[in-house]
C-alpha cells in the first residue's frame, strides 16, 4: 500500500469506528459498537506501527491531503507531517486508546450510555491523530479544539450529576481560555511568516530572531518571545500549567476509562507535544524559555504537595499527573524537548496503567473512591495490585523503570541548564521527587495494603473525598448525594471486593510491560541517538543542557546503577519509607500533623484558593458585569433615554395621528406602503 | 432561460406567495402548505445555476439584466451579481425553504398568510442582493420590512406592538438619510442611479463624510451594531420561530452587505477616516455584547444578543481592509445564516413543546430528547466557534487578519474564544444537561421526521462549510480582491 494511503487510514478508521458506534448509537447491539471501534482503533494502532518502521528506516513525509481554503495570498491546508515525533505519538495514542477501548467493555458494561461512550473514544482518537499529525498550525489548532470538544463531552458523560456538567463547562472555557492566547499566537505567525506550514515556518525562524513588535507604548517586544509565550498559554490550558490547572483535577468526574486516556496519556500532554513541535521557534527566546520552566517548575512541585491530602483515589491520580505534566514543561524550558517527549511516552503508559488500575479498584469497590475506606485489598485483587505497584514504581523513579530513566533525564537536564530560572526549577523538581513518592505510596499502602476496612459503616454514600466541588453555587443545583444507578455504592457490610473481568486486567498487564522496559530501551536511541535529528532543534552552543547530558551518559544499566548513588534516588526512597511508617506504622503523625498545622492543611485543601478566586473573580465578575452592560447600557440608556427619548419627542406626531391608529398591524402596515408609494409619486412630480 | 435567472430568483418567491394568498381561509391550509413548499423549493432551485454557472475568474456583475423603469429619472430595473452577493441569494432561497418547513404544523392560524408572508420576504430580499440600481435598491429594502412587520404583528408574541415600533423607529431614521444620500450620489452623478456609476465618481472628502455617516447609520441599525441593536432582541423575543429565522439568517445580512455594496466602495476614503470609529464599535459588539449574553434568562434573547456579537465579527471584518478580513467577515456571514437559524429554529422546537423561552424552565431534556440535544450541542458548538463547523472559519480568518491589522484590535476580538463559549455552553448545560427538572420537560418528546430533516439540512450546511470552506471562499475571491483595490484608490480630486 502506498505510504500516503496509510497515513490517512490512521486517523479514519478511528472515526469511522466514532461515526459507526455514534450515529447509529440507539439502534445497534453492544457488540457492534465495541467491535467497530475497536476494529478502527487496532488498524490504526498497526498503521501507526508499520508506519514507524518506516520512519524508523528514515522515510519522513511532508505534504498536504487537501486544500482547506484560500484568502488573499494566504493558503490553508490539511495535511500531515510524519517524522519521529508523529512516529512517536501515533504509537502512544494508538496503542494506549486500544488498551482504553479493551477495558472499556468492562468497565462501562452496565452503563446504558454504552455506545454512545464507544464513539466519543474513538472520535477523541482520530481528533488526537489529527492533532499529533499536523503539518501546519490550523489543522493543529483543529485538533486542539476537537480534543477539547471530545474531553468535554467525555467529562460531562454522566449529565445528570450536577459536578460533572459544571466540571465539563469549566473544562472547556478553562481551555478556551489557553486557546485564546495560542490563536493570537498562530496570528503572529500568519502575520509575520505568511503561512502557517511548520516547514516554512521553522526555516524562516531564525530571519525574525531579532524582530520586535510594539504592542504598547514605546517598549518594543521580541516577536518570537510574544509568539512563544501566546503559543505555550495554549499549552498551559491543554496540559494544565498553573494558574490554568484548575479544570484537570474536576475532568475526575468523567468515567474512569477517559481519564486514563485524555486527561492522563494523551490530551493533556498535547501542549507538551506542541512545544516540542515548535522547537525552532523557542530555541530563539530566552525569556519564553525561562518563562516556561518557571511555570513547569511551580506546577511540578505545588500541585505534587495538593496530593497528598487527597482522599479521592482518582484525584490522587489526577494530582501527579499536573505535577508530571509540569516535569515535562521543565524538560521543555530546558531545551531538553527530546527528554519531555520521551517522559510524556512513559508518563502516557504508567499513568494510563495506574488510572486503569484506580478503576479495577473502583468496580473492585463497587464504585466507592474513597481510599479511606479502603485496604488490603492485594488479597482480593492481585492483578490490580501487582501492576498498580509496577506503575507506582515507575511513577517515582524506581531505578530500571520507564519513569526512572525520563524523570532522572529531565533532573539532569535541568541541572545543566542555564536558563533563568532553572536554579529554582532544579529545587522544585529535586524536592517533587519525595512528594510524589510520599503521596503515591501514601495511595499504594492506604488501598492494598494494611487494615481492611472496606465493608463498614462509612458515611453511606462512600463519597466523602467528593466534599470540594461546591463550585456551582451560582446554580443552587448542588447536590452530590445523588444516587444514580452505577455510581457512589461501595461495599455492602460483609461484602468483599472482588478482582475484575479480564477485559480490564488484560489492558493492565499489557501497560505494565512498556511500564518497566520502555525507558531502559527507549534512552538511548531517543535522548541520544539520531532519532530527533532534523525534528527538534536545539541551539546546542546557547542550550547546552542537551549536549552535556550526552557526555554523562554511558548506557542505560550505568545510569540506573550510578542512580542508587544519588539523591533523586535517595529522595524517592525516603518519601516511600516515611509513607509506609505515617500511614502503616503510625497513623495517628498524619493525624497530629494535620490538627497541628491546620491552617496549611485548610491551604491545600482548598487547593491554594484558585477555584475560589477564580469563582468570585472571573465567573461572579463576568455575571456581575453583563448585568451591568445589560441593566445600565442596553435598558438604561440605550432604551430609555435614547430610544424612548426620541419616542416622547414624536409623541406630539402621534398626537396628531392618533386616529390613524386603529390597532391592526394591517392598517400599520398599509400605511407605510402608502407612505412610500407617495414618496415615489412625490418624486417622480416634482421632477 | 439564464438571462433571468435573477429575476425567477426574485419574483418565483413572489408569486408563489401570491398564489399561496389566494388559497384563502384556513380551510385550504394543507393546499397552502404544498404549494408553498412547491414555491421555495423551486426558489432555491433557479438560484443554484447561479452557482454552478458562475464565473470566478472575473469580478464583473455576472447574470446582468437591464430594464428601463422609470425612464424619466433613469431609474432601471437593473440587476446582477458578483462573488460578494451570490451566495446570499443560494442562502436566502435555502432558509426560505427551511423556514416553510418549520411552521409546517406549527402555524394553524392564517397559515396561507404566514407562508406567502416569508415567500413574498424572500423575494424582496433576492433582490436586495442583486439590485445594481440604487432606487431599486431602495424600495426592495423598504418593502422587505413589510413582511417582517406583518409576521411578527401578527404571529408574535405579547409584547409586539412595542418590539414593532422600536424597529420602526429605528428603521426610520436610517432610511431617511440613505434616501437623503442616494439624492446626492444621483445628483452629483449627472443624473444616474446606478451603483456601479457611483463606484466610479469622485466625491470631496467633506461629502464622503456625510454620506459615509447616512450609510452607516442606515446599515448600522439593520446590522445591527452598538447602540443601535436593542431593538433585535425584542424583535427576536416576539417573532414567531420562522421569523426570527429570517431575521437571524437573512435580515440582519443586508445591512452588512451594503456596506459593501455602498460605504466602501462609493466613499472610500471617508471609510478609511472613520474604520477606526467603526472597528471600536465593532469590538463593543463583540465583548460588550458577549458580556450582555452571559446573564440573559430568555433563551431567544441570548441568541439575539449572540448575533449581535457575531455580527459585530463581520464589520470588523470589512474594514480591516485585507483580503482576509473581508472574506472572513462574508464567510461569518453565511455561517451566521445556518448557526443562527438552526440556533432559534432549536429554541422554537422546545417553545413548541413547552410554550417557554426561559432557560430556568428547562433542565435535563437530553433525557427526553436526546437526538435533539446531539443538534443542538453541534449548533451550539459553532457558535461557539467550534472548528470543523462554519462557525470557526470565519472568526478564524477575521482573528488572524486582525492581528497583523491591530494586536489589540484581535486581542479584543479573541475574547470571543472565551465569552462566546461561556455564554453558549452555560445555557446549553442548563436547558439540555442535569436531571429532568419539571413535569414540562418531562412530557417532551424526541423531534420528529420534520423537525429532524431540517435540523440535518442545516447541519450538513455548517459542517460542510467547516471542513471544507474552499468552495464558499473561492467564489468571493476576484470580487473582493477587485474591491479591496478599488478601495485603496482615492476618491478625492
Amino acid at each position: 500500500m502506498e505510504m500516503k494511503s496509510l497515513y490517512l487510514l490512521v486517523p479514519l478508521a478511528p472515526l469511522v469506528g466514532a461515526i459507526i458506534a455514534g450515529l447509529f448509537c440507539r439502534i445497534i447491539p453492544r457488540w457492534v459498537a465495541h467491535t467497530a471501534t475497536i476494529a478502527g482503533v487496532a488498524i490504526a494502532f498497526v498503521a501507526s506501527c508499520i508506519i514507524f518502521k518506516d520512519v524508523l528506516a528514515g522515510n519522513t513525509f511532508n505534504g498536504p491531503v487537501y486544500q482547506w481554503l484560500t484568502s488573499g495570498d494566504y493558503k490553508f491546508e490539511v495535511g500531515f507531517l510524519i517524522d519521529a515525533l508523529t512516529a512517536t505519538m501515533m504509537i502512544v495514542v494508538t496503542s494506549v486508546s486500544l488498551m482504553v477501548h479493551v477495558y472499556t467493555i468492562g468497565y462501562m458494561q452496565e452503563d446504558p450510555g454504552y455506545n454512545r461512550f464507544f464513539s466519543y473514544i474513538s472520535l477523541f482518537t482520530f481528533s488526537m491523530l489529527m492533532l499529533v499529525m499536523s503539518n501546519n498550525f490550523m489543522q493543529l489548532f483543529f485538533g486542539w479544539e476537537a480534543v477539547g470538544l471530545v474531553s468535554y463531552l467525555l467529562i460531562g458523560f454522566w449529565y445528570t450529576r450536577p459536578t460533572a456538567i459544571f466540571a465539563n463547562m469549566k473544562a472547556f472555557l478553562v481551555n478556551r481560555v489557553g486557546d485564546f492566547g495560542f490563536i493570537l499566537g498562530i496570528g503572529f505567525i500568519l502575520a509575520y511568516f505568511g503561512t502557517l506550514d511548520y516547514k516554512t515556518v521553522f526555516e524562516h525562524a531564525p530571519e525574525f530572531a531579532k524582530t520586535t513588535v510594539n504592542l504598547w507604548g514605546a517598549a518594543e517586544w521580541s516577536l518570537m518571545t510574544v509568539t512563544c509565550i501566546l503559543l505555550f498559554i495554549g499549552a498551559m490550558g491543554k496540559s494544565a500549567q498553573v494558574p490554568l490547572h484548575v479544570w484537570l483535577p474536576d475532568s475526575m468526574e468523567g468515567p474512569t476509562p477517559i481519564s486514563a486516556l485524555i486527561h492522563a496519556a494523551t490530551m493533556v500532554t498535547a501542549g507538551i507535544f506542541m512545544v516540542a513541535r515548535m522547537s525552532p521557534l523557542f530555541e530563539l527566546s530566552d525569556t519564553a524559555l525561562s518563562f516556561v520552566i518557571v511555570i513547569g517548575a511551580i506546577t511540578a512541585l505545588f500541585m505534587g504537595f495538593l496530593g497528598i491530602i487527597q482522599n479521592d483515589i482518582k484525584r490522587v491520580v489526577a494530582y501527579s499527573t499536573l505535577s508530571q505534566l509540569g516535569y515535562m514543561t521543565v524538560a521543555l524550558g530546558a531545551s531538553a524537548y527530546g527528554v519531555a517527549i520521551f517522559h510524556l511516552m512513559t508518563h502516557a503508559f504508567f499513568k494510563a496503567l495506574l488510572f486503569l488500575g484506580a478503576g479495577s479498584v473502583i468496580i473492585g469497590m463497587h464504585h466507592d473512591q474513597d481510599i479511606r475506606n479502603m485496604g488490603g485489598l492485594r488479597k482480593y485483587m492481585p492483578i490490580t495490585w501487582i501492576t498498580s505497584l509496577v506503575g507506582s514504581l515507575a511513577l517515582i523513579g524506581t531505578p530500571f523503570f520507564a519513569g526512572f530513566y525520563s524523570k532522572d533525564s529531565i533532573i539532569e537536564a535541568v541541572k545543566f541548564s542555564n536558563i533563568p530560572g532553572s536554579g529554582f526549577a532544579y529545587a522544585a523538581v529535586l524536592a517533587g521527587v519525595f512528594v510524589t513518592a510520599f503521596y503515591s505510596f501514601r495511595m499504594y499502602f492506604l488501598v492494598f495494603h494494611g487494615e481492611e476496612r472496606f465493608g463498614k459503616a462509612h458515611d453511606g454514600h462512600g463519597h466523602g473525598a467528593h466534599d470540594d466541588h461546591g463550585a456551582d453555587a451560582h446554580e443552587g443545583d448542588h447536590d452530590d448525594e445523588e444516587v444514580s444507578p452505577d455510581h457512589h455504592h461501595g461495599l455492602a457490610p460483609g461484602q468483599k471486593p472482588h478482582e475484575s473481568p479480564w477485559v480490564v486486567t488484560l489492558p493492565l498487564v499489557m501497560l505494565a510491560i512498556p511500564s518497566v522496559i520502555v525507558g531502559f530501551i527507549g534512552i538511548g536511541p531517543m535522548l541520544f541517538g539520531d532519532y530527533f535529528k532534523g525534528v527538534i532543534a536545539v541551539n546546542a552552543e546557547a542550550h547546552p543542557a542537551m549536549a552535556t547530558l550526552a557526555e554523562h551518559f554511558h548506557g542505560a544499566t550505568a545510569m540506573a546503577v550510578h542512580a542508587l548513588s544519588t539523591a533523586p534516588f535517595w529522595l524517592a526512597f525516603a518519601g516511600v519509607a516515611l509513607s509506609w511508617f505515617f500511614y502503616m506504622k503510625r497513623p495517628d503523625i498524619p493525624a497530629a500533623i494535620k490538627a497541628r498545622f491546620e491552617w496549611l492543611y485548610t491551604v491545600l485543601d482548598n487547593k491554594y484558593y484558585f477555584d475560589k478566586f477564580n469563582e468570585a473573580f472571573f465567573a461572579g465578575g463576568a455575571r456581575k458585569l453583563g448585568t451591568g452592560l445589560w441593566k445600565g447600557g442596553d435598558v438604561a440608556v440605550i432604551d430609555g433615554v435614547m430610544v424612548n427619548g426620541s419616542a416622547k419627542m414624536v409623541g406630539w406626531i402621534a398626537s396628531i395621528v392618533r386616529f390613524f391608529q386603529t390597532g391592526h398591524i394591517y392598517s400599520y402596515a398599509f400605511t407605510m406602503i402608502i407612505g412610500l408609494v407617495m414618496l415615489l409619486t412625490f418624486w417622480v412630480v416634482r421632477a | 432561460m439564464s438571462g433571468y435567472l435573477l429575476s425567477l430568483a426574485i419574483w418565483i418567491p413572489i408569486l408563489a406567495g401570491l398564489i399561496v394568498l389566494a388559497t384563502g381561509s384556513d380551510r385550504n391550509a394543507p393546499l397552502a402548505r404544498m404549494l408553498s413548499l412547491a414555491g421555495a423549493v423551486l426558489g432555491l432551485l433557479v438560484t443554484i445555476p447561479l452557482w454552478t454557472g458562475f464565473d470566478y475568474a472575473t469580478s464583473a456583475m455576472q447574470f446582468v439584466e437591464l430594464k428601463p423603469w422609470i425612464p424619466r429619472f433613469n431609474i432601471n430595473y437593473h440587476l446582477g451579481v458578483d462573488g460578494i452577493s451570490m451566495l446570499f441569494v443560494i442562502l436566502n432561497a435555502f432558509i426560505t425553504v427551511v423556514v416553510v418547513l418549520a411552521g409546517w404544523q406549527v402555524i394553524e392560524q392564517k397559515v396561507a398568510q404566514y407562508n406567502a408572508g416569508f415567500l413574498i420576504m424572500s423575494g424582496l430580499m433576492n433582490g436586495i442582493f442583486t439590485s445594481l440600481d440604487g432606487m431599486l435598491f431602495y424600495v426592495f429594502f423598504e418593502a422587505s420590512l413589510i413582511p417582517l412587520y406583518l409576521i411578527i404583528g401578527i404571529w408574535g408574541g405579547p409584547n409586539r406592538v412595542y418590539a414593532a415600533f422600536k424597529f420602526f423607529l429605528y428603521t426610520l431614521a436610517g432610511s431617511l438619510l440613505f434616501l437623503i444620500a442616494q439624492l446626492y450620489l444621483f445628483i452629483n452623478s449627472g443624473g444616474s442611479f446606478a451603483i456601479l456609476d457611483w463606484h466610479q465618481l469622485p466625491i470631496p472628502m467633506g461629502a464622503q463624510i456625510w454620506i459615509f455617516l447616512a450609510f452607516l447609520v442606515a446599515f448600522a441599525v439593520k446590522v445591527p451594531m452598538w447602540p443601535v441593536h436593542t431593538w433585535l432582541p425584542d424583535a427576536h423575543v416576539e417573532a414567531p420561530t420562522g421569523g426570527s429565522i429570517v431575521l437571524a439568517a437573512i435580515a440582519l445580512k443586508l445591512g452588512a452587505y451594503g456596506f459593501l455594496r455602498f460605504s466602501l466602495p462609493i466613499t472610500p476614503d471617508a471609510s478609511h477616516q472613520l474604520a477606526g470609529l467603526v472597528i471600536a464599535l465593532s469590538l463593543i459588539a463583540v465583548v460588550y455584547i458577549g458580556f450582555v449574553a452571559l446573564v440573559q434568562t430568555d433563551m431567544k434573547k441570548l441568541v439575539a444578543y449572540s448575533s449581535v456579537a457575531h455580527m459585530g465579527f463581520v464589520t470588523l471584518g470589512f474594514f480591516m481592509f485585507n483580503a482576509m478580513g473581508v472574506e472572513g467577515a462574508l464567510v461569518q456571514m453565511i455561517s451566521h445564516g445556518f448557526v443562527s437559524g438552526a440556533m432559534f429554529f432549536c429554541i422554537g422546537v422546545m417553545y413548541d413543546r413547552v410554550h417557554s423561552r426561559q432557560i430556568a424552565d428547562y433542565g435535563g431534556v437530553v433525557d427526553k430528547m436526546p437526538k435533539f440535544a446531539a443538534f443542538f450541542m453541534l449548533f451550539a458548538m459553532a457558535n461557539a466557534g467550534l472548528p470543523a463547523t462554519s462557525g470557526f472559519v470565519g472568526e478564524f480568518m477575521v482573528i488572524l487578519g486582525a492581528v497583523k491589522y491591530n494586536f489589540w484590535v484581535a486581542f479584543f476580538a479573541a475574547s470571543t474564544m472565551v465569552v462566546g463559549a461561556a455564554y453558549t455552553l452555560w445555557m446549553y448545560k442548563r436547558v439540555i444537561f442535569g436531571k429532568i427538572s419539571n413535569h414540562h420537560v418531562e412530557e417532551m418528546e424526541d423531534i420528529n421526521s420534520r423537525e429532524f430533516l431540517i435540523l440535518a439540512l442545516l447541519a450538513a450546511g455548517t459542517l460542510y462549510m467547516g471542513v471544507h470552506p474552499l468552495p464558499f471562499s473561492e467564489v468571493m475571491h476576484a470580487s473582493v480582491n477587485e474591491l479591496l483595490r478599488h478601495v485603496a484608490v482615492t476618491k478625492i480630486q
